[in-house]
Parts: structure tokens; C-alpha cells; sequence
């Protein structure tokens, strides 16, 4: 059992605070990661729970235990670092082997272990081979190999993958998504790639300025953002947000916005009642958005600005009044540039936000 | 005809090549000179012109010197002090060199400063209340007195090229091991040692140069127990010429070849990136 618990985890670097009583549970086995702009403390929280970085305030638990003031080699954690750090003076085998050998284990099951840990990453006959000796990606796999060999409860995971090229991060990320299943760890990931957030997490949580926006499942995190920072980080291209102006309309409340008029879902309605004057944005997915060269009900109104053929399909930047809208179309649709166009928007995909504080109205 | 921007260039890339070729000649004649008369017999140093080559060769000279009075004891002394200065500038300046390098102390950049300013203060000043305190202290003329104070000379290199030798090393590593189950100690003896030591060899050898070839605090605090510098300048304007090349080859040679070893770590020391 190795549950993972963040308890107001404060720190700041001279006038900086790196990480704002940030509180964080990661369950057992659970594959959690950390996700955000550069700057936004999440590898300061990373090491933090590795033992490296010196917490200002807080506690950490690991597996219920207080490992607030142990040293990194005491808190059975496993860590991945962004350069690798694998030991330029040691072959790979003796890399993998490193962490046995600390451990004083004797010969024949470091080397079982080594060799286990190396075939599941498929690096096993470079054992003999220095660090020089190999590629980038090959590094990477040493790196991991090796904090893998030591069956760490939990093992800590620092931008393992950006100094990879784009095809080959494509390539490992897929491949750790299936070796992390396979050791059964609790893993922490930090990654400031949005996408790999999305294919690799069981949760995600989102940091920005030190603290965390929210924290859920990919799917949530995505369909649901809890601000339009979360919504405008996560996907591709980013979440749009429409200003919206509220009215009152017989029995319920109408929200004007490109031109069009929305009814907010009731559990809506009942909050905006509840703070009059409040101004709303609304957020909605550029594949949530149903273009048409003809004029549709309930539809805003727009020019088509750019074109983009993505192979897959397209993705047109449209102009609503003053703002700027991003729409996947089917990749036959034919759009021009400076056709006029209308957006439709699925009622039920629309997240509605406050606008000045930039959250989620809920 | 104008000449071409090409020309130009090139003529002045030959221009900065003649200077290089230049300087370098204005240092390495004399010093090859030096090593002709040392191993050319005694009278070939008196010819004109001078022989390019050692005709005949012979070690005559050179034996000659290493026998002349008091200079197998001196080598002996510079052995020594060179050795004790080389040892006690390593204790204590790698580890100072390793803190500069990897911890972010209160007062660290000062800490920089200061160790450079001391090379700033003319020994010549320290002279006198230095033999003054060596002679009330009763260390006057020792050999162990002159490597305390070697080693005092040598520290502010020995912590700077230390210090960049261990900086090279990422922290990265360290952290690694520290995670895999190091302590510190561990960490530092396993994986930042290892990688430092031909960074650190370089810095000893540097150290050994620099005691071997130090002359002026050897003169002010030794009387009999001269190293090879101090004696050598001492009787240089009373011997005769085959005695002053000898002894000058038989200095020089060790700087040269130590030199050589080192002068990749001297390059990175000097801010030179290099792989």
C-alpha cells in the first residue's frame, strides 16, 4: 500500500512561493499526474515528495506514514529525472543495478531483477554499453529501467519524456502506459504536455501559481474544466469562451452571446439568480460546435477567417463580432475564407463560467 | 585592382596566424634553447652561433648540475613541500571547492571574491611580518613552514578549479544515487568522485607546479633548507652558464610536462567549454 498524501505542502524560493498549501491525496497504485505551464511548482512538489526539495510547511505521507523529514532514501519512491541522470561512468547493466546494490542484495537477484527490469524495456543486450555509447531515447530507457528495478512503492516521474523527439515520445509514451500498469507502483507524473496528461493520467491535476485548479479524470477534466485556465490549457485547440449577457426572460434567465440566445440548464439559472450583475462566459470545445455555409436556428452568426486542413479533419478560425472562435469541421467540408458561416453549439456541451473570477459556474 | 573582401579575409586570418605563430615562437625558442645547452657537453654553451641541436648529445651538463653542492638536498626539499602543499591544498580546498560549486550558502559569492582577492595582495608586502611571525613562532627555515605557506598560495586555484571541476558534474546525478538509496556521502563517494577525479588530478598537478616552481616565499623563508628555486636564484648570478641552463631545463621540465596533461581542465577553468 503506498497512498500518497499532500498536507498544506508550502514553499517558497526566496520571494517566490513555489507551492501554495497545496493539499493532494493519490491513491494506491493510482497513476496521478501533474500537469501545468513552467513555473507553476509542480516539479517543486515532485521533489518535495521525493525527499530533494526541503518543504517550508506541510506533511507528506507515504503509505500512512510521516516522511516529512526523511531523507529521499528512505521514502521507498523510484524517480525518473527530466535529464535522465544516468551515470555516465557506469555501464547500463551496473545503472539498473545501482539501487540493488544499495540495498545490499545479493548478486544473483540483482542481477535477475537488472535483467527483468531491462527486458521490459527492451534494452537488455545494451548491458555492457556506457551511456555515451547510446542514443537519447536508449538513455531514457536506462533511466527507467532503473527506478523501475527497485520495485519503489512509488516512483516519481519528472518530464521523462521531453527531451525525446516528437516521434519517439509518441512511441515511449504509449509504451510506458503499458509498463507502468505492469509494476504496479503509485506513480507521480509531471509533465507540462497536455496530451500526454491526457493518455496517461487516471487523474489529472491541473497546477497554475502554486496551487492546484482542479484535479480529476481526464475525460472530467476535459469536458468539464473548473476555469477557463483549465479549459483554455487542456486540448487542442484550446477551449473557446464567448462573453454572455444575461437577461431575465419571463420565468427563467436568457443568456445573449455571438448573437444568439442561450438557456442555461436550471442548476445554472439558480446560482446566476443568486448573484445579479454576475457577467458569464461560455466555454465550449471546438468539436462540440456544428458549422453550416446556411443560416441554422439558434445559431451565431460569423465569418470564416482561416482554413486549416489537419488531414483528419479542419479546423476553421471563425470571427463572431469581436471574437474568435475555433471549429472542427469534417475534413470535406468546403469553407472559404471570408464565407459567412454559422455556428451551432451543443447545448450540452457548453460549461458555463463566471467572468471575471474565470470559474466554472456549479 | 581592389582586392576582394575575400582576400581580405584571408589575409587577415594570415596576419592573426603569424601573430599566433609569432608568440608562440617568442616563448618555446627560448625554452628549446635552454634544453639544447642542457644537454649539449659544457663547452658547446659558450659557442657562437649556437648549435639547433645537441651536437654532440650528451648529459654532461646535466649531471654536472644535479651534482654541484646543495642541489640534490634542495630537490628533495621542493619534493616535499610540493608534496605536503599538494596534499593540504586538496583536503582543504576541494571540499571548499565542492560547497562553492553545489550549495547556495549566505555569503557565497563574497566567499568567491575573497578567495580571488587573496592573490591580489603582493607577497612582496606580506614579506617581512610573514618571517617575522615564522621566526617568533620558531617554524623559520623549515620545509613544513614553507608548504603551510604554499599552501596558502595555492588555495585560491585549487578551490577554483575544483569548484568548476565539481559544477561540471550535474547535481542531477547526485540526487539520482540520493534517490537509489545513497546518503549524501555515498552519493558524493559514488557518483560525483568518480566523474570529478581527472578534474581533481588536474588541480593536484596543478598545485605541484605551482610549489615546485614558487620562489619568492621559498627565498624569504628558508636559509638552509632551500628549495630548488630559491637556491637556484640564489647562486644564479655566482655559477657558471651550463650550471644556470641546467638548472633552468631541469625546473622547467616538470611544469611542461604537467601542463600538458592538464591543460583541458586549465581551459575549462579558464571558461572554455569543453568535451
Amino acid at each position: 500500500m503506498a497512498e500518497i498524501r499532500l498536507e498544506n505542502i508550502h514553499k517558497t524560493f526566496g520571494k517566490t512561493v513555489a507551492t501554495r498549501d497545496v493539499s493532494l491525496t493519490i491513491h494506491d497504485r493510482e497513476f496521478m499526474v501533474l500537469l501545468g505551464p513552467s513555473g507553476c511548482g509542480k516539479t517543486t512538489l515532485l521533489r518535495g515528495i521525493a525527499g530533494l526539495e526541503q518543504i517550508d510547511a506541510g506533511r507528506i505521507f507515504i503509505g500512512g506514514q510521516d516522511v516529512t523529514d526523511l531523507p529521499p532514501r528512505q521514502r521507498r519512491i523510484a524517480m525518473v529525472f527530466q535529464s535522465y541522470a544516468v551515470f555516465p561512468h557506469l555501464t547500463v547493466y551496473e545503472n539498473i543495478a545501482f539501487g540493488l546494490r544499495m540495498q545490499r542484495l545479493p548478486d544473483a537477484e540483482v542481477k535477475e531483477r537488472a535483467q527483468s527490469a531491462a527486458e521490459l524495456l527492451q534494452i537488455a543486450e545494451l548491458f555492457q554499453r556506457y551511456p555515451a555509447q547510446l542514443s537519447g531515447g536508449q538513455r531514457q530507457r536506462v533511466a527507467v529501467a532503473r527506478a523501475i528495478a527497485v520495485q519503489a512503492e512509488v516512483l516519481l516521474m519528472d518530464e521523462p519524456l521531453s527531451n525525446l523527439d516528437a516521434l519517439l515520445r509518441l512511441e515511449m509514451r504509449a509504451e510506458l502506459k503499458r509498463l507502468l500498469k505492469e509494476v504496479k507502483s503509485t506513480v507521480v507524473y509531471v509533465t507540462h504536455d497536455q496530451v500526454e496528461a491526457l493518455s496517461l493520467g487516471d487523474r489529472i491535476a491541473v497546477m497554475k501559481e502554486g496551487a492546484i485548479l482542479q484535479c480529476h479524470t481526464p475525460l472530467k477534466v476535459y469536458d468539464f474544466p473548473a476555469s477557463d485556465f483549465v479549459g483554455g490549457f487542456i486540448g487542442n485547440p484550446p477551449m473557446n469562451f464567448l462573453a454572455g449577457q444575461v437577461s431575465a426572460d419571463g420565468d427563467g434567465l436568457t443568456v445573449t452571446a455571438g448573437g444568439a440566445r442561450f438557456h442555461p440548464p436550471a442548476a445554472v439559472q439558480a446560482l446566476l439568480r443568486a448573484k445579479p450583475g454576475a457577467r458569464v462566459q461560455l466555454g465550449i470545445r471546438a468539436e462540440n460546435i456544428e458549422a453550416s455555409a446556411s443560416r441554422l436556428e439558434g445559431a451565431l452568426s460569423g465569418a470564416v477567417l482561416v482554413v486549416e486542413p489537419l488531414g483528419s479533419h479542419n479546423l476553421l478560425t471563425v470571427q463572431v463580432g469581436d471574437e474568435r472562435v475555433k471549429v472542427n469541421t469534417h475534413a470535406d467540408a468546403a469553407f472559404q475564407p471570408g464565407q459567412p458561416i454559422w455556428l451551432k453549439l451543443a447545448a450540452d456541451k457548453i460549461r458555463w463560467m463566471d467572468r471575471e473570477s474565470g470559474l466554472a459556474i456549479e | 585592382m581592389k582586392p576582394s573582401a575575400a582576400t581580405l579575409r584571408v589575409l587577415g586570418r594570415a596576419l592573426t596566424y603569424a601573430l599566433a605563430v609569432l608568440v608562440a615562437l617568442w616563448v618555446l625558442v627560448p625554452i628549446y634553447l635552454i634544453g639544447v645547452a642542457a644537454f649539449s657537453p659544457q663547452l658547446a654553451v659558450y659557442q657562437y652561433p649556437r648549435p639547433f641541436f645537441p651536437a654532440p648529445f650528451s648529459t654532461e651538463t646535466m649531471l654536472f648540475f644535479l651534482k654541484s653542492a646543495g642541489v640534490a638536498a634542495s630537490v628533495r626539499s621542493s619534493i616535499v613541500v610540493a608534496l605536503i602543499t599538494l596534499a593540504l591544498s586538496t583536503l582543504i580546498g576541494a571540499p571548499a571547492g565542492y560547497a562553492v560549486a553545489r550549495f547556495i550558502f549566505p555569503g557565497r559569492d563574497s566567499f568567491r571574491l575573497l578567495v580571488v582577492s587573496t592573490r591580489a595582495f603582493p607577497i612582496v608586502i606580506l614579506s617581512i611580518p610573514l618571517a617575522v611571525t615564522f621566526i617568533r613562532w620558531d617554524m623559520y627555515d623549515s620545509v613544513y613552514s614553507l608548504a603551510l605557506m604554499h599552501t596558502a598560495l595555492a588555495l585560491p586555484f585549487t578551490i577554483l578549479i575544483t569548484s568548476s571541476v565539481f559544477a561540471s558534474v550535474p547535481r542531477d546525478l547526485e540526487e539520482a544515487a540520493m534517490t537509489l538509496g545513497c546518503n549524501p556521502i555515498q552519493a558524493f563517494l559514488r557518483v560525483a568522485l568518480p566523474l570529478a577525479l581527472p578534474g581533481l588530478a588536474a588541480a593536484t598537478l596543478f598545485t605541484f607546479v605551482l610549489s615546485w616552481n614558487e620562489v619568492f616565499a621559498a627565498v624569504i623563508l628558508t636559509v638552509r633548507n632551500r628549495t630548488l628555486p630559491a637556491l637556484v636564484l640564489t647562486v644564479l648570478d655566482v655559477s657558471p652558464l651550463p650550471y644556470r641552463f641546467a638548472g633552468g631545463f631541469f625546473m622547467l621540465a616538470p611544469s611542461l610536462i604537467f601542463m600538458l596533461f592538464i591543460r583541458r581542465y586549465l581551459f575549462t577553468l579558464w571558461g572554455r567549454v569543453t568535451k
